[in-house]
């Protein structure tokens, strides 16, 4: 949108910023400020400490990152890999069963992720799929939540991809899976390392389906986070939060320059 | 772009000639017939241009032969090959579309050998093969260059490139030079006759709605409106002599005026004014016809089939002038060498045409009805 009149910019920021400060910034500049504090009884927190982040350095909390990572990394590419498979043969059907299969993939969406982790709980408790307690459960639980994300980013890819590049290269006599090595998937690679980093980024965070079903080998850090708020120590708990934003943040960054050097046009 | 001998493009016209033929092709989406019943020959080594306006099904016919759409009924052949069944990468065809679609993560020589490596052939042969295709468009330069590092036209010849490495028995050119400004179009179309006499045994189909492009380079064209072939010839044939009022008015510009036959062979009526024309073979006396003569065709002036009208409008064209006048409610266009003393629009004038230059078209002719 082109705004000309100083006045109308000035209304735009004004605007802008009552809603992003109090929404946005304020609550993340609160949780960075109890990380570091010891007390806050008055309007700013005092008697400022690094304990904190040297106790997430040493403990089970770096443990919790560790298996938060490799889960949001195990299953963004899981959601990767099901997500574009299923958006590449949606678009071959075309028609009804390209939107079966985009409903069917949307599912988990509309499902509560509490309703996922219950369902999933209960269809893995019987051999010979016996699950539960382990931590491929809850891979798989982060997978299913995410898999629509994925789905539906390659999806909207697949559709604004010109069906010139696929032709030009079918009749220059390559087969479709050659077509889809060399030619499909490199121009998609924008759109799956996006997909990639929203899937990592929603898996990082996820807690209420993981509270159903993470067996107590495998922690991921939103749980050690609730059970640290929950037991009164709130310093603690905004530390973890931060170490889960910044290493979030870290891994959406590297996956953001990838995306810029797989960008072409 | 530097000529080349012809011994350095024989060899990319490795694949022996081939022509296309559709027998009965139709093509529907759901209940939309896109194409109905095409019947068409492409000679080998025949440049044929599919002309028609949007929607007319000349790139779905085209679509055909890539074998991108499956034929409701009838069959597309290739170098006499039954090809209706295969999938496109089985074709054997050299394929340039409107867009290029050259792939923008590939360098102008992987775009090239991508045909090449698809087919699995030598590694020592593509390097040649693509620095021959490449030289052939006087693209050799820029073979580390990516596609979005060149100019439409280059872009094109590099498209055109790719297509022809891989050594095609026909070359399917959808709209080439649409994505073109009027300069490079012209350029463009030299560089393409230039390629089809390199390449003679090559079979070109070549779709365009531009008639300049399809009279400049096509040995036939093939006229198509709503779905269906409407007429077919040599560009000559079609434009002197359209058979239908289709051709008249989409090759080239033409006044079609209704008239009626009369008794004598070649006399006809036009709003009460008899007219010679070169010959009414086909239409009955008394019935009624349409009368095509091309607008540079008729002069200003007294002389033989002399119209009087008014002057509605006058348009000046650089070398020419274009004039409409109003005969009989009819409006009649001359274009004519650039006039020192210009009438003035309402002044009465006179026109006239040769009785060999009109073309009697029987009404209806070549539609449906």
């Amino acid at each position: 949108m082109l705004v000309h009149s100083n006045k109308a910019r000035a209304v735009i920021w004004t605007g802008f910023l009552l809603l992003f400060v109090p929404l946005f910034a304020l609550p993340f500049a609160v949780i960075l400020a109890a990380s570091f504090a010891t007390t806050w009884s008055g309007a700013l927190p005092s008697g400022p400490t690094l304990t904190h982040y040297q106790d997430i350095a040493k403990g089970d909390s770096l443990n919790a990152l560790v298996t938060s990572l490799l889960t949001a990394l195990a299953a963004s590419l899981l959601a990767l890999a099901a997500g574009t498979w299923a958006a590449l043969a949606a678009q071959r059907l075309g028609g009804r069963g390209k939107k079966v299969i985009d409903t069917l993939f949307m599912l988990p969406v509309a499902v509560p992720s509490v309703a996922v982790g219950l369902s999933l709980l209960v269809a893995f408790s019987q051999p010979p799929l016996l699950l539960n307690g382990t931590r491929q459960i809850v891979i798989i639980a982060h997978t299913v939540l995410v898999t629509a994300f994925a789905h539906q980013s390659v999806s909207a890819a697949l559709d604004r991809l010109d069906p010139a590049y696929e032709q030009s290269a079918a009749a220059l006599g390559a087969r479709p899976a050659y077509v889809l090595w060399r030619v499909k998937l490199p121009l998609l690679l924008p759109s799956l390392t996006a997909a990639t980093g929203l899937c990592f980024a929603l898996s990082m965070g996820e807690l209420s389906a993981t509270m159903m079903i993470y067996p107590p080998d495998w922690l991921p850090l939103p749980v050690q986070i609730f059970a640290t708020t929950d037991r009164g120590a709130l310093f603690s708990g905004a530390a973890l939060a931060v170490a889960l934003m910044a290493a979030t943040l870290l891994v959406l960054f590297g996956v953001s320059r990838i995306r810029t050097r797989a960008s072409y046009r | 772009m530097t000529a080349l001998p012809d011994t350095a493009a024989a060899p990319v016209a490795g694949r022996a000639a081939s022509g296309i033929r559709f027998e009965n092709v139709s093509v529907a989406y759901g209940t939309h017939t896109v194409l109905d019943g095409l019947d068409l020959t492409v000679e080998p080594g025949e440049v044929m241009a599919l002309l028609g306006p949007s929607g007319s099904g000349k790139t779905t016919a085209l679509r055909a032969v890539a074998g991108f759409v499956t034929p409701a009924s009838g069959r597309v052949l290739i170098g006499g090959r039954d090809v209706t069944g295969l999938p496109p990468y089985k074709r054997g065809i050299g394929m340039v579309v409107q867009s290029y679609a050259l792939f923008p993560h590939m360098r102008v020589a992987d775009n090239v050998a991508f045909g090449l490596k698809a087919q699995k052939v030598p590694r020592a042969e593509i390097a040649d093969r693509v620095t021959e295709a490449l030289e052939l468009t006087g693209m050799a330069g820029y073979a580390r260059r990516y596609p979005r590092e060149l100019s439409g036209g280059q872009q094109q010849r590099v498209a055109i490139a790719r297509a022809l490495a891989i050594r095609p028995g026909v070359l399917l050119l959808d709209e080439p030079l649409s994505a073109l400004d009027a300069q490079l179009r012209s350029g463009m179309l030299a560089e393409l006759a230039r390629l089809h006499r390199e390449l003679p045994d090559v079979s070109i189909l070549y779709v365009t709605h531009d008639q300049v492009e399809a009279l400049t380079l096509a040995d036939r064209i093939a006229v198509m409106d709503r779905a269906r072939l409407r007429d077919c010839g040599t560009p000559r044939e079609l434009y002197r002599a359209p058979r239908t009022e289709f051709t008249a008015s989409f090759v080239g510009n033409a006044n079609l005026m209704p008239v009626t036959a009369g008794a004598g062979d070649g006399a006809v009526t036009f709003a009460g004014t008899e007219l010679a024309v070169r010959g009414t073979e086909g239409v009955a006396t008394g019935a009624e016809a349409t009368l095509c003569v091309r607008p540079h065709l008729v002069g200003l002036g007294e002389g033989p089939n002399a119209l009087r009208g008014r002057l509605a409008e006058l348009q000046w064209r650089g070398a020419t002038h274009r004039l409409y006048v109003e005969v009989a409610g009819h409006r009649v266009m001359a274009d004519v060498r650039e006039l020192r003393d210009t009438p003035a629009v309402g002044d009465e004038v006179t026109v006239h045409f040769a009785p060999e230059d009109a073309v009697l078209i029987p009404v209806g002719a070549g539609t449906d009805g």
